[in-house]
Protein backbone atom coordinates (compact mmCIF):
# COMPACT_ATOMS: atom_id res chain seq x y z
CA UNK A 1 0.00 0.00 0.00
CA UNK A 2 1.24 3.43 -0.86
CA UNK A 3 2.10 5.47 2.16
CA UNK A 4 0.35 8.86 2.44
CA UNK A 5 2.55 11.80 3.37
CA UNK A 6 1.26 15.29 4.08
CA UNK A 7 2.74 18.51 2.72
CA UNK A 8 1.56 21.57 4.63
CA UNK A 9 0.64 24.55 2.49
CA UNK A 10 0.92 27.94 4.16
CA UNK A 11 0.16 31.22 2.41
CA UNK A 12 3.60 31.92 0.96
CA UNK A 13 4.81 28.32 0.71
CA UNK A 14 6.57 27.98 -2.62
CA UNK A 15 8.21 24.55 -2.52
CA UNK A 16 5.04 22.63 -1.77
CA UNK A 17 4.61 21.45 -5.36
CA UNK A 18 8.27 20.46 -5.64
CA UNK A 19 7.91 18.49 -2.43
CA UNK A 20 4.73 16.80 -3.67
CA UNK A 21 6.57 15.84 -6.84
CA UNK A 22 9.60 14.49 -4.99
CA UNK A 23 7.37 12.44 -2.67
CA UNK A 24 5.52 10.93 -5.63
CA UNK A 25 8.87 10.12 -7.27
CA UNK A 26 9.85 8.33 -4.06
CA UNK A 27 6.72 6.21 -4.23
CA UNK A 28 4.52 7.98 -1.69
CA UNK A 29 1.05 9.43 -2.09
CA UNK A 30 1.41 13.16 -1.31
CA UNK A 31 -1.47 14.86 0.49
CA UNK A 32 -1.58 18.65 0.57
CA UNK A 33 -2.64 19.97 3.97
CA UNK A 34 -4.02 23.51 4.00
CA UNK A 35 -2.73 25.40 7.04
CA UNK A 36 -6.20 26.48 8.20
CA UNK A 37 -7.42 22.90 8.46
CA UNK A 38 -6.54 21.19 11.71
CA UNK A 39 -6.95 17.75 10.17
CA UNK A 40 -3.85 15.85 9.14
CA UNK A 41 -6.08 13.48 7.13
CA UNK A 42 -4.51 10.38 8.58
CA UNK A 43 -1.12 10.82 6.91
CA UNK A 44 1.86 8.80 8.12
CA UNK A 45 4.35 11.68 8.00
CA UNK A 46 4.33 15.42 7.36
CA UNK A 47 6.71 17.71 5.49
CA UNK A 48 6.74 21.45 6.14
CA UNK A 49 8.01 22.77 2.81
CA UNK A 50 10.11 25.77 1.90
CA UNK A 51 8.79 29.20 1.08
CA UNK A 52 7.95 32.39 2.88
CA UNK A 53 4.99 31.50 5.06
CA UNK A 54 3.07 34.67 5.90
CA UNK A 55 5.71 36.67 4.09
CA UNK A 56 8.24 35.90 6.83
CA UNK A 57 6.73 38.85 8.71
CA UNK A 58 8.03 39.49 12.23
CA UNK A 59 10.40 36.49 12.11
CA UNK A 60 10.61 33.73 9.56
CA UNK A 61 8.24 30.96 10.57
CA UNK A 62 6.70 32.56 13.63
CA UNK A 63 3.24 33.43 12.31
CA UNK A 64 2.90 30.04 10.65
CA UNK A 65 3.59 28.47 14.01
CA UNK A 66 0.15 29.55 15.22
CA UNK A 67 -1.79 28.02 12.31
CA UNK A 68 -4.48 25.45 13.17
CA UNK A 69 -2.50 22.77 11.34
CA UNK A 70 0.48 23.40 13.62
CA UNK A 71 -1.47 22.51 16.75
CA UNK A 72 -2.35 19.15 15.20
CA UNK A 73 1.22 18.77 14.02
CA UNK A 74 2.60 19.31 17.54
CA UNK A 75 0.31 16.55 18.86
CA UNK A 76 1.27 14.32 15.93
CA UNK A 77 4.96 14.88 16.69
CA UNK A 78 4.45 14.26 20.41
CA UNK A 79 2.86 10.94 19.51
CA UNK A 80 5.95 9.91 17.55
CA UNK A 81 4.76 11.03 14.10
CA UNK A 82 7.46 11.77 11.54
CA UNK A 83 7.92 15.43 10.65
CA UNK A 84 10.51 16.98 8.34
CA UNK A 85 10.92 20.74 7.91
CA UNK A 86 12.76 22.01 4.86
CA UNK A 87 14.12 25.57 4.80
CA UNK A 88 11.14 27.72 5.85
CA UNK A 89 9.66 24.52 7.29
CA UNK A 90 12.77 24.20 9.49
CA UNK A 91 12.27 27.79 10.62
CA UNK A 92 8.64 27.03 11.51
CA UNK A 93 9.68 23.93 13.51
CA UNK A 94 12.34 25.94 15.36
CA UNK A 95 9.88 28.74 16.18
CA UNK A 96 7.40 26.12 17.41
CA UNK A 97 10.08 24.58 19.63
CA UNK A 98 9.71 21.20 17.90
CA UNK A 99 13.42 21.22 17.07
CA UNK A 100 16.10 23.02 19.09
CA UNK A 101 17.73 26.30 18.14
CA UNK A 102 16.88 29.28 15.98
CA UNK A 103 17.66 30.46 12.46
CA UNK A 104 19.22 33.92 12.42
CA UNK A 105 19.74 36.30 9.54
CA UNK A 106 22.54 35.12 7.24
CA UNK A 107 25.77 36.73 8.39
CA UNK A 108 26.22 38.30 4.98
CA UNK A 109 22.72 39.84 5.36
CA UNK A 110 22.09 38.58 1.84
CA UNK A 111 19.47 36.19 0.59
CA UNK A 112 21.44 33.22 -0.74
CA UNK A 113 20.24 31.03 -3.56
CA UNK A 114 22.87 28.56 -4.73
CA UNK A 115 24.19 25.04 -4.37
CA UNK A 116 25.99 23.89 -1.25
CA UNK A 117 27.56 20.68 -0.01
CA UNK A 118 26.40 19.01 3.16
CA UNK A 119 27.25 15.75 4.82
CA UNK A 120 24.97 13.49 6.79
CA UNK A 121 26.34 13.09 10.31
CA UNK A 122 24.43 9.86 10.76
CA UNK A 123 23.07 7.25 8.38
CA UNK A 124 21.03 5.39 10.99
CA UNK A 125 18.18 7.86 11.43
CA UNK A 126 14.61 7.92 10.13
CA UNK A 127 15.63 10.74 7.79
CA UNK A 128 18.95 9.45 6.43
CA UNK A 129 18.96 5.65 6.42
CA UNK A 130 18.34 5.39 2.66
CA UNK A 131 21.42 7.49 1.82
CA UNK A 132 24.17 5.31 0.40
CA UNK A 133 26.89 7.42 2.00
CA UNK A 134 27.36 10.51 4.12
CA UNK A 135 28.22 12.68 1.16
CA UNK A 136 29.13 15.37 0.32
CA UNK A 137 25.57 15.81 -0.89
CA UNK A 138 25.00 18.65 -3.34
CA UNK A 139 21.73 20.54 -3.07
CA UNK A 140 20.46 24.11 -3.26
CA UNK A 141 19.83 26.60 -0.51
CA UNK A 142 17.48 29.56 -0.89
CA UNK A 143 17.13 31.58 2.27
CA UNK A 144 17.80 34.86 4.04
CA UNK A 145 17.63 33.47 7.58
CA UNK A 146 19.58 30.24 7.77
CA UNK A 147 22.32 30.90 10.29
CA UNK A 148 21.80 28.14 12.83
CA UNK A 149 22.07 29.32 16.41
CA UNK A 150 21.79 27.66 19.80
CA UNK A 151 23.70 28.37 23.00
CA UNK A 152 26.91 26.44 23.65
CA UNK A 153 25.32 24.07 26.15
CA UNK A 154 22.61 23.16 23.64
CA UNK A 155 25.15 22.72 20.85
CA UNK A 156 27.28 20.46 23.06
CA UNK A 157 24.23 18.41 23.98
CA UNK A 158 23.13 18.11 20.34
CA UNK A 159 26.54 16.81 19.37
CA UNK A 160 26.80 14.47 22.36
CA UNK A 161 23.34 13.03 21.61
CA UNK A 162 23.97 12.67 17.88
CA UNK A 163 21.21 15.09 17.02
CA UNK A 164 23.18 17.10 14.48
CA UNK A 165 21.85 15.58 11.29
CA UNK A 166 23.64 17.57 8.57
CA UNK A 167 26.62 19.91 8.39
CA UNK A 168 27.92 22.19 5.66
CA UNK A 169 31.17 20.83 4.29
CA UNK A 170 33.90 22.19 2.02
CA UNK A 171 35.11 20.73 -1.27
CA UNK A 172 37.24 18.21 0.58
CA UNK A 173 34.20 17.01 2.49
CA UNK A 174 35.51 18.49 5.73
CA UNK A 175 33.26 20.36 8.14
CA UNK A 176 33.12 24.00 7.05
CA UNK A 177 34.54 26.70 9.31
CA UNK A 178 32.09 29.26 10.68
CA UNK A 179 33.82 32.03 8.74
CA UNK A 180 34.08 30.07 5.51
CA UNK A 181 31.43 31.98 3.61
CA UNK A 182 31.70 29.69 0.59
CA UNK A 183 31.19 26.34 2.29
CA UNK A 184 29.16 27.62 5.26
CA UNK A 185 27.18 30.25 3.40
CA UNK A 186 25.03 31.60 6.22
CA UNK A 187 27.58 31.33 9.05
CA UNK A 188 25.79 28.59 10.98
CA UNK A 189 27.35 27.72 14.32
CA UNK A 190 29.41 24.54 14.09
CA UNK A 191 28.37 24.42 10.41
CA UNK A 192 25.02 22.92 11.37
CA UNK A 193 22.65 22.56 8.41
CA UNK A 194 20.09 20.25 10.01
CA UNK A 195 19.11 18.91 13.43
CA UNK A 196 16.56 16.62 14.98
CA UNK A 197 14.59 16.49 18.22
CA UNK A 198 15.48 14.27 21.16
CA UNK A 199 13.08 11.51 20.15
CA UNK A 200 14.50 11.45 16.61
CA UNK A 201 11.13 11.78 14.88
CA UNK A 202 11.23 15.50 14.01
CA UNK A 203 14.00 16.99 11.87
CA UNK A 204 14.72 20.18 9.99
CA UNK A 205 17.32 21.31 7.49
CA UNK A 206 17.94 24.49 5.52
CA UNK A 207 19.05 22.98 2.16
CA UNK A 208 16.42 21.64 -0.23
CA UNK A 209 16.63 17.85 -0.82
CA UNK A 210 13.39 17.96 -2.84
CA UNK A 211 15.02 20.31 -5.34
CA UNK A 212 17.89 17.85 -5.82
CA UNK A 213 15.92 14.65 -6.14
CA UNK A 214 16.38 13.67 -9.78
CA UNK A 215 19.19 13.89 -12.30
CA UNK A 216 17.36 16.39 -14.52
CA UNK A 217 17.53 18.89 -11.63
CA UNK A 218 21.32 18.72 -11.64
CA UNK A 219 21.62 16.57 -8.54
CA UNK A 220 19.80 13.62 -7.08
CA UNK A 221 21.72 13.70 -3.82
CA UNK A 222 18.58 14.78 -1.97
CA UNK A 223 16.50 11.84 -3.15
CA UNK A 224 17.91 9.61 -0.42
CA UNK A 225 16.59 11.96 2.25
CA UNK A 226 13.09 12.01 0.74
CA UNK A 227 13.23 8.23 0.29
CA UNK A 228 14.36 7.76 3.90
CA UNK A 229 11.28 9.65 5.11
CA UNK A 230 8.94 7.71 2.83
CA UNK A 231 10.38 4.34 3.88
CA UNK A 232 10.35 5.29 7.57
CA UNK A 233 6.73 6.40 7.28
CA UNK A 234 5.76 3.16 5.52
CA UNK A 235 7.50 1.16 8.20
CA UNK A 236 5.79 3.15 10.95
CA UNK A 237 2.39 2.47 9.38
CA UNK A 238 3.26 -1.20 9.20
CA UNK A 239 4.11 -1.19 12.87
CA UNK A 240 0.95 0.81 13.60
CA UNK A 241 2.81 3.08 15.92
CA UNK A 242 1.95 6.34 14.20
CA UNK A 243 -0.80 8.39 15.74
CA UNK A 244 -3.30 8.86 12.98
CA UNK A 245 -4.18 12.52 12.59
CA UNK A 246 -7.80 13.35 13.28
CA UNK B 1 -12.74 48.85 30.53
CA UNK B 2 -9.85 51.11 29.82
CA UNK B 3 -7.54 51.61 26.90
CA UNK B 4 -3.79 51.35 27.22
CA UNK B 5 -1.03 52.00 24.74
CA UNK B 6 2.23 50.09 24.97
CA UNK B 7 5.44 49.70 23.08
CA UNK B 8 7.36 46.43 23.08
CA UNK B 9 11.04 46.84 22.32
CA UNK B 10 12.61 43.65 21.05
CA UNK B 11 16.40 43.42 20.83
CA UNK B 12 18.91 40.64 20.18
CA UNK B 13 20.09 39.18 23.47
CA UNK B 14 23.62 40.03 24.55
CA UNK B 15 26.08 37.76 22.81
CA UNK B 16 23.70 36.90 19.98
CA UNK B 17 25.16 37.66 16.61
CA UNK B 18 23.48 40.71 15.08
CA UNK B 19 24.50 41.02 11.42
CA UNK B 20 22.26 44.08 10.98
CA UNK B 21 23.96 45.89 13.83
CA UNK B 22 27.31 45.01 12.35
CA UNK B 23 26.26 46.32 8.94
CA UNK B 24 25.20 49.62 10.52
CA UNK B 25 28.55 49.84 12.28
CA UNK B 26 30.30 49.12 9.02
CA UNK B 27 28.61 52.10 7.38
CA UNK B 28 29.73 54.63 9.97
CA UNK B 29 33.10 55.17 8.34
CA UNK B 30 31.36 56.33 5.19
CA UNK B 31 29.52 58.94 7.24
CA UNK B 32 32.74 60.14 8.81
CA UNK B 33 31.51 59.09 12.24
CA UNK B 34 33.85 57.48 14.72
CA UNK B 35 33.55 56.32 18.32
CA UNK B 36 30.30 54.40 17.85
CA UNK B 37 30.27 50.72 18.74
CA UNK B 38 28.06 47.87 19.95
CA UNK B 39 25.22 48.72 17.58
CA UNK B 40 22.28 46.36 18.07
CA UNK B 41 19.28 46.49 15.78
CA UNK B 42 15.93 45.48 17.19
CA UNK B 43 12.26 45.99 16.57
CA UNK B 44 9.67 48.19 18.24
CA UNK B 45 6.03 47.17 18.24
CA UNK B 46 3.39 49.65 19.42
CA UNK B 47 -0.07 48.46 20.29
CA UNK B 48 -3.32 49.44 22.01
CA UNK B 49 -4.98 47.11 24.51
CA UNK B 50 -8.52 47.27 25.90
CA UNK B 51 -8.65 45.63 29.30
CA UNK B 52 -10.29 45.97 32.71
CA UNK B 53 -7.31 47.79 34.12
CA UNK B 54 -3.63 48.49 33.54
CA UNK B 55 -2.28 45.27 35.15
CA UNK B 56 -4.72 43.29 33.03
CA UNK B 57 -3.56 45.06 29.89
CA UNK B 58 0.05 44.53 30.83
CA UNK B 59 -0.52 40.80 31.34
CA UNK B 60 -1.87 40.56 27.80
CA UNK B 61 1.14 42.39 26.40
CA UNK B 62 3.51 40.20 28.43
CA UNK B 63 2.00 37.08 26.89
CA UNK B 64 2.04 38.55 23.41
CA UNK B 65 5.65 39.64 23.76
CA UNK B 66 6.89 36.33 25.18
CA UNK B 67 5.03 34.05 22.79
CA UNK B 68 4.99 35.96 19.54
CA UNK B 69 6.86 39.26 19.31
CA UNK B 70 10.14 37.94 20.72
CA UNK B 71 11.82 34.56 20.40
CA UNK B 72 13.16 34.04 23.94
CA UNK B 73 16.04 31.94 22.62
CA UNK B 74 17.59 34.88 20.83
CA UNK B 75 15.73 38.04 21.80
CA UNK B 76 14.98 40.07 24.91
CA UNK B 77 12.06 42.43 25.22
CA UNK B 78 11.07 45.38 27.33
CA UNK B 79 7.54 46.68 27.63
CA UNK B 80 6.86 50.36 28.15
CA UNK B 81 3.65 52.24 28.61
CA UNK B 82 3.53 55.08 26.13
CA UNK B 83 2.98 58.12 28.31
CA UNK B 84 -0.16 60.13 27.67
CA UNK B 85 -1.61 57.60 25.31
CA UNK B 86 -3.67 55.72 27.89
CA UNK B 87 -7.25 56.62 28.62
CA UNK B 88 -9.79 55.28 31.06
CA UNK B 89 -13.48 55.38 30.43
CA UNK B 90 -14.33 55.72 34.11
CA UNK B 91 -12.08 58.64 34.91
CA UNK B 92 -10.24 61.34 33.02
CA UNK B 93 -6.79 60.43 31.75
CA UNK B 94 -4.00 60.74 34.24
CA UNK B 95 -0.32 60.84 33.57
CA UNK B 96 0.77 57.30 32.86
CA UNK B 97 3.89 56.06 34.59
CA UNK B 98 6.99 56.26 32.47
CA UNK B 99 7.44 52.54 32.63
CA UNK B 100 4.51 50.27 33.25
CA UNK B 101 6.58 47.14 33.36
CA UNK B 102 9.85 45.85 32.18
CA UNK B 103 11.03 42.34 31.86
CA UNK B 104 13.79 40.71 29.98
CA UNK B 105 13.04 37.30 28.56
Amino acid sequence: MTVRIGVVVFPGSNCDRDTVHALAQAGAEPVELWHEEASLQGVAAVILPGGFAYGDYLRAGVIARFSPVMRSLAEFADGGGLVLGICNGFQVLAEAGLVPGALLRNRSLRFLGREVSISAERLDTLFTHALTDAGPLRMPIAHGEGCYFADDATLDALEADGRVLFRYVDDAGERAAEDDRVANPNGSLRAIAGVMNAAGNVAGLMPHPERASEAILGSEDGAGIVRSLVESAAKAVGERRVTVGV
Amino acid sequence: MSTHRFAVNVTPKPGILDPQGRAVEGSLDHLGISGVSAVRVGRRVELTVDAADEPGALAIVERLAGELLANPLIEAYAIESIAGASSTSASPPTAAPATAGERHA
